[in-house]
């Protein structure tokens, strides 16, 4: 015998056997009940691991004893002596099946041997059973095999108690996906409001659409566990063409979703789109009434269906977003131009290499990006390229290459010019910096501060810069722009090996994500996307002996604004206030605000003619309740602390700027 | 990590078979001869998944899960009970005490696996 699990079984049961018959032997004395219990414990074992290890026969002859011995227990059945000498004889009989070592043609022999069936109708006549032992299962999940592929509709909601008890919903789920494909939709009409809720026990229910070449039996099999929760199985007929009226107009449905592909684009007035964009926005200001709403009234039916619409409306809105997306090739394409026409210009060689064209932005934002990409384009040929002539010198490839490029990363586009010149002069643009006032003679600005000039106002038109190497030209019309579309620049740069800008853009203009903030009663409103930590303001540490307000945040120092003072808030109140910091380019920014009150989704309004001059707001949006609230222009922001800053530094040159 | 099953069978057999069937299939088993010992062992440790025969000397299945479930270590931890008891009432007084479900014995190697790998993935 090689098989260790069944020489362990032998072993076992040889050790039974032999326990068993003085166990029988005490029996004829007395009735013992924990003795009978014994018995009929060791036959249970027996019967129980006898089939599992090959030994049929043997399992199949003792549930006659082992009913037997039941009976006695349940106090159904005497014991005497004829009794112990008829399960002595049947103990005997078990011990020939072990020892003929499972099921083989003697075992089968055996168990038709005369005597072996004497035995057994001798027990039968005691029990009164004339039932073969109960069929294991197995048969029954192969009924029904080779079955045709069908729809079911399965209802199924776990008991109260389920999930107390270990079971797994989501595992369940999980196994109907492997009998076809599922769609299912969670149902939580019996979710009761907070304050009624018990923790542990199970609400949600959920309906299951499963079509697969399956049967109703092989369904009920994942849920064998689940047998006293709530399961109902319907069955359809197979989504065959022109079936059922109701089958057929899903089919119809699918398919106009796939010609949808192939059909040709048609024209639509941009106006109309941004008509639709505009009642979205208006539709996603009611859903946040409605949930202001549904929040105060706590019934779950509200809930259920407040979920499904918000739910819905996050759906539709990325839709009609995708409605105004175009690749980003289309602008990209008018830039071959541009650098054919340049190099040609100035005699340089250069190659335009465009990637990820198939980036997909907002119209808008496409619309207004053309003109700045042109001025950082003009720029990397003709400051940052060098010549011909220069780049043999400097053992470079004679043709220069710029490569644009973009791509998408989570809510940004994220799109880059790179040129293989000669880089940014960091020390002339330090000398026209302090030249300029806008930088200490004696700071000492990282290099990525110093890279940040080149978007400083004032210059692009330095001439005398540009010729001696840097860039410049319209750099601050670039950033404004850039800005105004709240995306934010990245600027790499390596003396001799080229340089590289990096534009983050949000992917879309209309709709973004906000982070509420409070400051007095009043609600304001910071993107989302700008927003890089949250912290307590009582947990850090302010630090103004340098002169500059700083926060310091774990290792570093951040500048920071106080938001109360920059709107001319009275004093705060708020003993417990908090800074959101925020970031563009490098620089990050403390805002301290008196509290955070959550994320929702904001609808960009533009503010009116009136307050449009007003600096630091990106516009207005509608809050749930209908309030109005400012959206806090960040890039503006962290320029309005930088000036600050530069204001505490020198404070003879500059009058104090404050915050007002 | 590898998920650690107790099994608790007054059979060696049996608890040598569940361990011969699950360890192959990356599974840890503990094994325990009677609900007391199992009881103990849940003191001591959580595990991920526990089978339980019903017949037992010293401590039966019913007391087991119940104490089981009493321990902190036992909320939520699916238990099936491995058992030739095939009457509903055992069935309902088990699932009463807190089981996950059942198998019944002598049980198929390969469904053992399709039934663990049902309650813990």
């Amino acid at each position: 015998m090689t098989n260790p699990a069944i020489e362990a079984f032998v072993q076992e049961a040889n050790d039974i056997l032999e326990t068993l018959e003085d166990q029988l032997l005490e029996l004829e004395g007395s009735s013992d009940p924990a003795q009978v219990d014994a018995v009929f414990r060791a036959l249970h074992t027996i019967k129980g691991s006898g089939s599992m290890f090959g030994f049929t026969r043997l399992s199949q002859f003792t549930h006659h004893f082992e009913t037997a011995f039941d009976l006695i227990r349940e106090g159904k059945l005497a014991i005497d002596g004829k009794l112990i000498d008829l399960s002595l004889k049947a103990r005997d009989t078990m011990r020939r099946f072990v020892d003929l070592g499972g099921d083989n043609a003697e075992a089968d022999q055996l168990s038709e041997a005369a005597e072996v069936k004497n035995l057994v109708a001798a027990l039968q006549s005691l029990t009164n059973v004339t039932s073969a032992p109960e069929t294991t299962e197995e048969g029954a999940s192969q009924a029904g095999a080779a079955s045709e592929i069908a729809v079911f509709d399965i209802w199924f909601k776990p008991a109260a108690d389920d999930l107390r008890n270990g079971l797994r919903p989501d595992l369940l789920l999980g196994e109907l996906e492997d009998l076809g494909d599922v769609t299912h939709r969670l149902d939580l009409t019996a979710v009761p409001s907070l304050e009624k809720l018990e923790p542990l026990q199970c609400y949600a229910a959920w309906a299951v659409t499963l079509t697969g070449a399956t049967t109703e039996e092989a369904i009920k099999d994942v849920f064998i566990f689940a047998d006293d929760s709530e399961l109902e199985i319907t069955k359809h007929e197979p989504p065959v063409a022109a079936s059922e009226p109701e089958l057929t107009t899903k089919t119809v449905a699918a398919d106009k979703g796939k010609s949808n592909k192939t059909t040709a684009p048609i024209r639509v007035d941009s106006g109309r789109l941004d008509e639709v964009m505009d009642r979205l926005g208006e539709l996603v200001i009611a859903q946040a009434r409605l949930n202001q709403v549904t929040t105060r009234l706590a019934d779950p039916m509200l809930e259920a269906v407040t979920e499904d619409i918000e739910r819905l409306l996050t759906g539709l809105r990325d839709t009609t977003l995708s409605i105004r997306m175009m690749p980003i090739e289309t602008v990209f394409g008018k830039f071959r131009r541009v650098v054919r026409d340049l190099s040609a210009e100035l005699n340089k060689d250069i190659k335009l290499v465009t990637k990820g064209g198939e980036t997909e932005i907002d119209k808008n934002v496409i619309d207004k990006l053309s003109e700045p990409l042109v001025h950082m384009i003009r720029n990397a040929i003709d400051h940052g390229v060098e010549t011909r002539e220069g780049r043999i010198e400097a053992n470079k490839p004679e043709h220069g290459t710029v490569i644009l490029s973009a791509n998408q990363e989570g809510g940004e586009v994220l799109i880059s010019l790179e040129d293989d010149g000669r880089g940014l002069n960091t020390e002339a643009i330090r000398a026209r910096a302090i030249e300029r006032g806008l930088l200490d003679a004696n700071a000492t600005p990282t290099e990525q501060e110093l890279h940040q000039f080149i978007f400083a106002p004032g210059f692009s038109t330095a001439k005398e810069l540009t010729s001696i190497s840097g860039r410049g030209v319209g750099m601050d019309a670039v950033k404004t722009t850039v800005d105004s579309l709240r995306g934010n620049f990245k600027v790499h740069s390596q003396p001799g090996q080229g340089t590289k800008v990096t534009l983050h853009l949000p992917v879309s203009l209309a709709i973004i994500d906000g982070m509420l903030v409070r400051l007095g009663s009043d609600v304001f409103v910071i993107p989302l996307s700008a927003v890089q930590e949250c912290v307590e303001l009582d947990t850090l540490e302010t630090n103004r002996e340098s002169g500059r307000s700083m926060l310091r945040i774990r290792e570093t120092l951040v500048p920071f604004l106080d938001l109360v003072d920059v709107f001319n808030y009275p004093e705060s109140k708020d003993t417990r206030r908090r800074v959101v910091i925020v970031r563009a380019g490098n620089a990050p920014l403390g805002l301290i605000v008196d509290d955070i009150l959550g994320q929702n989704q904001t609808v960009i309004k533009a503010l009116s003619v009136y307050h449009r001059d007003v600096e630091g707001f990106a516009g207005a949006t509608i809050l749930g309740d209908g309030t109005v609230a400012l959206i806090i222009d960040t890039a503006i922001m962290i320029r309005r602390a930088l000036q600050q800053a530069k204001a505490q530094e020198a404070p003879s040159k500059y009058v104090a700027a404050g915050g007002h | 990590m590898s998920k650690t099953v107790l099994t608790v069978d007054d059979s060696d057999s049996i608890l040598k078979s569940i361990a011969f069937t699950l360890e192959p299939e990356g599974y840890t088993v503990v094994t325990a001869e009677n609900g007391q010992v199992g009881h103990q062992k849940v003191q001591g440790q959580r595990f991920d998944l526990i089978i339980t025969d019903l017949n037992m000397p010293v401590m039966n299945g019913f007391e087991f899960i119940r104490a089981t479930r009493g321990e902190a270590n036992g909320q939520g931890v699916p238990i099936v009970m491995l058992t030739t008891e095939s009457k509903p009432e055992a069935k309902a007084e088990g699932k009463a005490a807190g089981a996950t479900g059942w198998l019944n014995k002598p049980f198929d190697p390969a469904k053992l696996i399709g039934v663990v790998q049902k309650l813990i993935r």
